[in-house]
């Protein structure tokens, strides 16, 4: 308790805290349409193509940042082209795309002579290394991203959950479709200051899957998803202080164990509440009874 | 002389070379009731999606409310019901979400929703019958209050055709009453409507015109056939085998 109360003394704890917690709001408000098309792992993917724009941009040193919002926005709108087309070799270009982007991340770390640590901040995230403007970015860009979320939650959804009518809805389905991948890259980019390359995901898509054992709405679950988000961020840096974890895993572990032990309340609220009212129906009598025992 | 709400002229689709419509033309004039019907591959869903504009035509020309189909941007006039609501992706969503779906035609992408919206969403769910699962998510309803649902989701943008894609197919009894009648209000109400059909059962009082599709041609352009040999009893358990279900799964090839 001393060291942490000690710790928020510092400013990079208060502005890794502050961090977090627009990356715990902001991901799951963009992750629920991603999750709705079954598109749960395209953040991972677009994660693996920003980390060729990190390469680039700490070869030629300029902002690896910036340069990682530009090569993942290319690569999103890259994907949605490729999904549009919805064409069977669809998922190797996807292939091609992700495992192209993380390798030449990795060839263009090396060529620059950066460390293996520098890499690693932004394969697992460094919260603890976030500078102002940084978090003023994340804040800037994370506002942006929750507002296109929430403002456009009635088209977005219509064009998620059936595209085909959201088209003869006259809505501009191909324009919606580029706004959901250019915001992913930007979320993934904003993310991997926090949790890394490797684990953005992760916030895009648990809260939403931990949100939906109990709702039964969309919007429900979006606003469940985005507390389970803001709670997984501020306790993961609140755990990373006291604990002296690595920050970014530990918003996910966090994410991962309240999905775990939702789960399991719910099924054992579903229990309690089939056993309550009227028995189970009687199971069907075996088509062939056994002799013997 | 009513105005023409569908046209199709000499109307060719084709699927990777194999042509599925060969030669298709028709009219479907503001007040109608018309039913496409055919059996099934015989390109009646192929039909519908030309007309939306969902498949285009190889040659031919589709017009709505006059306007070329391509051209055509006075969506909110126009509800269609698709065959099915899209496997679920495990989001919940409410029957009244889903059929706020609808209003987006008429209300468009920035503007928020209103009291309007609110209202033609109630009213909508009360023509199919489905007021009170209104708060339920989709999942837990049954095939046939799923379709109503979509029906509805029709309704709420007020339209002025609809457009139906065997709307009766695999419904119960009630959905499928519950359904006559939400057409046969749209219809006094002035509403146009062209639907596909596999048969018709509790609709065909309300059907004033068939077309039936026949290899990719229209075979018949007039009064509703009535059902021969072991199909007109009354008793007719129509049972047919349909195309295999599309496996929706994580190894699927979509």
């Amino acid at each position: 308790m001393e060291r942490e109360l000690n710790l928020f003394q510092y400013e990079y704890m208060q502005l890794a805290l502050v961090s977090a917690l627009i990356i715990g709001l902001t991901a799951p408000a963009l992750g629920i349409y991603l999750v709705q098309r079954r598109l749960a792992l395209i953040g991972d993917g677009i994660g693996h193509v920003a980390l060729t724009g990190v390469g680039a941009g700490l070869l030629f040193q300029t902002s690896p940042v910036i340069m990682a919002v530009i090569a993942a926005t290319v690569g999103a709108v890259v994907i949605e082209l490729i999904r549009e087309r919805g064409r069977t070799s669809g998922d190797l270009a996807l292939a091609l795309l992700f495992y192209g982007g993380i390798a030449g991340g990795v060839v263009l770390v090396g060529l620059s002579d950066s460390t293996s640590s520098n890499l690693n901040a932004y394969l697992f995230g460094a919260l603890s290394t976030a500078s102002r403007t940084d978090v003023a970015t994340i804040a800037v860009l994370g506002t942006a991203v929750l507002i296109a979320m929430i403002g456009l939650r009635p088209a977005l959804f219509a064009v998620c959950h059936d595209e085909e009518y959201a088209r003869v809805s006259g809505l501009p389905v191909r324009a919606l479709n580029l706004l959901l991948a250019v915001t992913t890259a930007i979320t993934v980019t904003i993310a991997m200051r926090a949790v890394g390359v490797l684990l953005i995901s992760a916030l895009m898509v648990v809260p939403v899957a931990t949100a939906q054992q109990v709702t039964r709405g969309f919007r429900s679950t979006m606003a469940a998803a985005m507390a389970l988000g803001l709670f997984a961020g501020g306790a993961g840096i609140w755990m990373a202080a006291v604990a002296d974890t690595a920050p970014g895993a530990s918003v996910v572990v966090l994410a991962i164990a309240s999905f775990v032990v939702v789960t399991l309340l719910a099924a054992g609220w579903r229990r309690l509440r089939r056993a309550r009212p009227q028995p189970a129906p009687a199971p069907e009598p075996h088509e062939v009874v056994l002799g013997g025992s | 002389m009513t105005p023409d709400v569908i046209t199709v002229t000499h109307g060719v689709v084709g699927y990777d070379g194999r042509p599925v419509l060969r030669d298709v033309s028709l009219t479907v004039t503001a007040g109608e009731v018309v039913a496409v019907l055919g059996a099934n591959g015989s390109g009646k869903s192929t039909l519908i999606r030309a007309i939306l504009g969902l498949v285009p035509l190889s040659s031919g020309t589709v017009t709505l409310f006059g306007r070329p189909v391509r051209r055509f941007r006075q969506w909110h006039r126009v509800g269609y019901v698709p065959q099915r609501l899209g496997a679920g992706s495990g989001v919940p969503a409410t029957v009244a979400e889903v059929v706020a779906a609808g209003r987006l035609a008429r209300r468009g992408v920035l503007r928020p929703p209103g009291r309007a919206d609110r209202e033609a969403v109630a009213e909508a769910l009360r023509a199919v019958g489905l007021t009170d699962r209104a708060k339920d998510p989709v999942s837990t309803l049954s095939g046939g209050q799923q379709q109503r649902t979509l029906i509805a989701r029709a309704l709420a943008g007020q339209p002025e055709l609809l457009i139906l894609d065997e709307p009766t197919a695999g419904v119960d009894a009630a959905s499928q009453e519950a359904f006559a009648a939400a057409l046969r209000d749209f219809t006094v109400g002035g509403g146009t409507v062209l639907l596909v059909a596999h048969e018709l059962g509790p609709l065909r009082p309300v059907i004033g015109r068939a077309i039936v599709v026949h290899q990719g041609f229209v075979a018949h352009d007039g009064a509703v056939p009535e059902p021969a040999g072991h199909h007109a009893a009354p008793d007719h358990d129509h049972v047919h085998p349909h195309g295999p279900e599309e496996p929706a799964g994580l190894w699927s090839a979509s």
